[in-house]
């Protein structure tokens, strides 16, 4: 007999739907029914539909601003920009804040149903920037106020920084314990 | 009384308005500014005169960052006096005119989705955005260029630059007209703008209105035609100027400011003179003791700078005239009369931008 190649298993190796799906789905026989948790189920659509409060204060407004219209459109991720804080799922602090502007970030930021997150935009809202220095009147980052949960870096940062950073801040919820989570007082 | 701001989709910034009512109509309105100070002038003192490019950038005016380059770098030339050779006068001119497009660009997108008509503001940054990548090829920012340096420009134009700006200009002229077709041939856009918020011509003098603003109550002055700078004097272009001071005026005034600008680049780029592109300065440039005040024409209206030098490679006072600062102040008058409903549409149609306001 000649040399041959070697066989190929009879049977492939079988994929389980568990690790085929996002790791956490499963159908059940008939692939009907899926089996998923409904925390898994709540993030999902919960990251899927991120509503940032538009919070623009100075030059990063206009990357912001950008990012929605047509060349970056965050639209298709379901990011939708909301004038009022009741709606907002998270904020996007974009631009320097001042020490006058301070307490009403504070207050925008008391008024947004929980969960909420915080993405800071810019070098400035995430530590005072070109403004740190010799300067009386900004805040040194806006973690001082409010809890920030993304920090995206940059001078203004490009659009594509600001969609990595929503990007970031969907898989933090992902995986988040959602149902479980404490409740702050 | 209503409180208007400071954080409202409208103000285009963090502008805080107490407006006084009387049912629906609008008695007073009173500015509440420096949520936005950034106390740059300060910081100017403690910085050298290239450092400050950075900061003029940020620090000022956000939408205009090559205007308050070219503002405050005519002032240090002044002080110095430095020659800025003839290339770098016109690379200079070419990008000023650039920004103003993108600026008024940003202006009609942002007033179109006040009033309600989204669809302008996704074509104004469409090309936009094909500004800022032309920037972004000879800059290196988008926003923030940091292009302009005492005595001259960072950079010569890469190969082909100015091939794809013209490109840019033949496509641009057709566009202002799309822009002209949604907005001047909507009635509802105009039954929104016209006759709204007018401002005569003496009172526009006595608030200190300047830029579009002035221009649109009928003050005949542009800062690059009575005292011209860079190549501005060599250039041939119109001054719009129309009577009625309302919000349509103004924004009819801004319109054919595009298109003036287009006109400029064209020429710009035609006489474009070979040579140095910066003039023979150390990079870390001292001044002689003495003081300027330069004077030039930003997308917003007249801004000046003020610099005072003790010597030495840090200014000793830097002042800032804002063109939005006193526009904000004309715009009391604008809005005395009208319903509560108007203040937007006047917001906007003066293009305030608060950084420039509270520097």
């Amino acid at each position: 007999m000649s040399a041959e190649a070697p066989r190929p298993t009879a049977t492939p190796t079988r994929v389980a739907p568990i690790q085929t799906a996002v790791d956490i789905l499963d159908t059940l026989p008939g692939g009907t029914v899926v089996l998923s948790k409904v925390e898994y189920l709540l993030n999902w659509s919960r990251a899927a539909s991120l509503w940032p409060l538009t919070f623009g204060l100075a030059c990063c407004a206009i990357e912001m601003m950008a990012a929605w219209a047509g060349r970056f459109d965050l639209d298709r991720m379901g990011v939708i920009p909301r004038a009022t804080p009741r709606q907002a799922d998270c904020m996007i602090v974009a631009g320097r804040c001042t020490i006058k502007m301070a307490p009403i970030v504070r207050r925008l930021w008391e008024q947004m149903p929980e969960p909420k997150y915080v993405i800071s935009m810019g070098s400035c809202a995430t530590c005072g920037g070109p403004f740190y220095y010799d300067n009386y009147s900004i805040l040194k980052g806006i973690d001082q106020v409010v809890p920030v949960d993304v920090y995206v870096p940059g001078c203004p940062p490009r659009p594509e920084a600001l969609i990595e950073g929503l990007l970031k801040l969907q898989e933090k919820i992902k995986v988040e314990p959602f149902l479980r989570r404490a409740v702050p007082a | 009384m209503l409180n208007m701001g400071p954080q409202h989709p409208s103000t285009h910034g963090v502008l805080r308005l107490v407006v006084t009512l009387d049912g629906e109509n609008i008695v007073d309105v009173v500015p509440d500014i420096g949520y936005l100070h950034s106390s740059v002038e300060k910081m100017m003192e403690y910085r050298t005169y290239l450092q400050n490019v950075a900061l003029t950038d940020r620090g000022m005016d956000y939408l205009t960052a090559l205007a308050n380059e070219e503002g405050y770098l005519l002032a240090v030339e002044r002080v110095g006096r430095i020659e800025v050779p003839p290339r770098a006068r016109y690379l200079r001119t070419i990008m000023l005119e650039l920004q103003r497009l993108s600026s008024h660009l940003v202006w009609l997108g942002t007033w179109g989705i006040d009033l309600g008509a989204t669809t302008v503001f996704l074509y104004c940054f469409r090309e936009r955005e094909r500004i800022l990548d032309l920037f972004e090829q000879a800059t290196g920012g988008r926003l923030h260029h940091v292009y302009f340096r005492p005595g001259g420009v960072y950079e010569d134009l890469p190969d082909g630059w100015t091939d794809r700006v013209l490109a840019f200009c033949d496509e641009f002229v057709a566009r202002v007209d799309e822009y002209h077709e949604l907005l001047t041939g909507n009635p509802i856009f105009l039954a929104r703008v016209q006759g709204v918020g007018v401002l005569p011509r003496d009172r526009a003098i006595a608030m200190g209105a300047c830029g579009p603003v002035a221009r649109a109550s009928g003050v005949d002055f542009d800062v690059r035609r009575a005292f011209p700078y860079e190549a501005y004097g060599e250039l041939a272009f119109d001054v719009p100027v129309f009577q009625e001071g309302d919000c349509f005026a103004r924004y009819r005034v801004r319109m054919e400011e595009m298109r003036q600008s287009v006109r400029i680049i064209q020429q710009a780029i035609a006489k474009l003179p070979a040579g140095e592109i910066r003039a023979k300065v150390q990079v870390n440039v001292k001044l002689p003791r003495g003081e300027a005040y330069a004077r030039t024409e930003s997308p917003r209206g007249d801004l000046g700078v003020y610099l005072v030098s003790e010597g030495g490679d840090m200014p000793y006072r830097v002042k800032i005239r804002a063109p939005s600062f006193s526009n904000l102040y004309a715009l009391t008058e604008m809005m005395r009369g009208w319903k509560v409903a108007d203040v937007i549409a006047i917001l906007g149609s003066v293009d305030i931008v608060l950084s420039d306001v509270d520097r």
